[in-house]
């Protein structure tokens, strides 16, 4: 319980910083805008059968990834800069916990940017937001806002030691939006990046919110989406200790 | 001569000493491997929706990622200087402004290009796109037009930082434009007609034209024309940003916001 009331209040907490910052607030939910006008434009000109709908969808679930993954990258650069990484670490609590509810946050703010995508596609392209099971879809949502959340948590423990964290987490924006499947089927991409893809949770995520709009079973791809979340949550714990026993090792926790 | 020297040396110095940040472990992930990626995810979303060649692709997003070199190192002019505490210092000097801010954007400009020039010969042997060799030094001319285009909107951008406290996400709104507008990933003639209107007078748009048909096999003199109104889409950016970046100077000083930040 208290583990729970612990990622509930740290979640609610940087929920409300985040949504104070004009730059990851506003800014997330224009950014990924601009590239679903793109989609939608070249999805009206092309000949593809694939519907508008479609683009629709990987362009608003494009939106939820780059929320989290511009700033999970630095997540805890930005506890060095403000100076408290040290009070976080030495808290009683593990620091994963403390850590989680962070990415867990941004990856929440992503919800802003798809709702904003959706109705941006419905009101100015005419596509028409057809959910054929609503409930399994805020569910598919749910599920992959949490993977969302977790990948960005291993990814933010990972690149710990590297200076430039955030240029990292700014990079993985184009590769995830790619080879997760948002907008290109992955049977187009080279069998070798198959694989890549089936280990990210957001290709499992984008799939079931496609299978639950579109109209299928999403069940199986939402439990894949979890499943390789937790993966990633378990990762990221076993990361963060290792990391932290090398930096008291070598007093390089404040290395900036 | 002082003049001159501000120019070139003072140029050079201050993008030293406003980029001392810029490392290999931030150039190389931002500048050089992001760029393919956006050449990437455009080609396979062109190919997803059955419209245009690889190349189409390749040559837009080439260029049209110079954007980000140079419109955030002009932002940076303004950002960079005021968060080192060096604003009010550079503005109360004597120095003529003319070679003051245009001796900044000379490195801008070749930074830009060479982002640009990296990108396009990078995608080029990843999506295995065959360029011309007799086209290569008519493209590195168009590159450097469209690098100095924008970095002319980036001046604009500079001056708009005197005023503008999150710089970054105006940054990103002009990057997000140039990305729908410019034909970088939709054909001019797929956009609606304000849109491909308003191209005209943007940045990028008739460079990612030129280096398209260059890349095609047509002859530099085919296309220098379209190559000229790129260069003059960036004097009248660069003219207006000057112009802007002087008004915002007077207006700063009259608000005592230089400082703001």
């Amino acid at each position: 319980m208290r583990t729970l009331r612990l990622l509930g209040v740290g979640w609610l907490y940087h929920m409300k910083m985040i949504s104070r910052s004009p730059f990851e607030g506003f800014g997330q939910v224009i950014w990924p805008i601009f590239f679903a006008t793109v989609a939608f434009l070249v999805f009206r000109a092309g000949d593809s059968p694939r519907t508008l709908l479609y683009a629709s969808l990987g362009a608003a679930v494009m939106g939820m990834w780059s929320a989290t993954s511009t700033t999970a990258g630095g997540a805890m650069q930005r506890e060095r800069w403000h100076g408290t990484l040290e009070l976080l670490v030495a808290t009683p609590v593990h620091f994963a916990l403390v850590l989680l509810p962070v990415t867990l946050a941004m990856s929440t703010i992503g919800i802003y940017s798809l709702v904003a995508t959706l109705l941006y596609g419905h009101f100015l392209f005419g596509i028409a937001l057809t959910i054929v099971h609503p409930l399994l879809f805020a569910l598919a949502v749910l599920g992959t806002v949490l993977s969302f959340g977790a990948l960005g948590f291993a990814f933010a423990v990972t690149f710990v030691r590297f200076r430039a964290a955030w240029a990292i987490g700014n990079l993985l924006e184009y590769p995830v939006w790619l080879i997760g499947g948002f907008l290109v089927p992955l049977a187009l991409f080279p069998d070798w990046v198959r694989p890549i893809s089936w280990v990210l949770a957001p290709t499992w995520g984008m799939n079931a919110i496609r299978e639950s709009a579109l109209g299928g079973s999403p069940l199986p791809d939402l439990a894949l989406c979890l499943a390789l979340g937790g993966l990633n949550v378990a990762i990221g714990v076993l990361v963060t200790e290792h990391v932290l026993r090398a930096a008291r090792v070598r007093a390089a926790l404040s290395l900036s | 001569m002082t003049s001159l020297r501000i120019f070139f040396v003072g140029g050079q110095m201050s993008y030293r000493a406003l980029f001392h940040w810029m490392t290999p472990q931030i150039y190389v992930p931002s500048l050089l491997v992001a760029p393919i990626f956006q050449i990437l995810l455009f080609a396979y979303i062109g190919r997803s929706a059955g419209l245009n060649s690889d190349k189409f692709y390749l040559v837009g997003n080439s260029l049209q990622y110079a954007a980000v070199p140079c419109l955030f190192a002009m932002s940076q002019l303004i950002g960079g200087e005021r968060y080192q505490n060096t604003l009010s210092a550079i503005l109360v000097s004597p120095a003529r402004r003319i070679p003051l801010f245009f001796g900044r954007a000379i490195p801008v400009v070749a930074n830009g290009a060479f982002v640009a020039a990296f990108s396009l010969t990078a995608g080029a042997l990843i999506l295995r796109v065959h360029i011309p060799f007799s086209a290569i030094p008519a493209l590195a001319l168009v590159i450097l037009v469209a690098a100095f285009s924008c970095t002319g909107l980036g001046l604009i951008n500079a001056a708009l930082s005197l005023a503008v406290r999150e710089n970054a996400v105006l940054t990103n709104v002009i990057f997000g434009f140039l990305l729908i507008f410019t034909g970088a990933n939709v054909p001019l003639d797929a956009l609606p007609g304000w849109m491909s209107t308003a191209a005209q007078g943007l940045p990028f748009t008739h460079a990612i034209k030129a280096a398209r048909q260059l890349a095609d096999g047509a002859s530099f003199g085919s296309v220098a024309g379209i190559i000229g109104v790129e260069l003059l889409v960036g004097l009248c950016y660069a003219a207006a940003g000057y112009a802007l970046l002087r008004f915002m100077e007077v207006r700063s000083r009259r608000n005592a916001s230089l400082e703001r930040s």
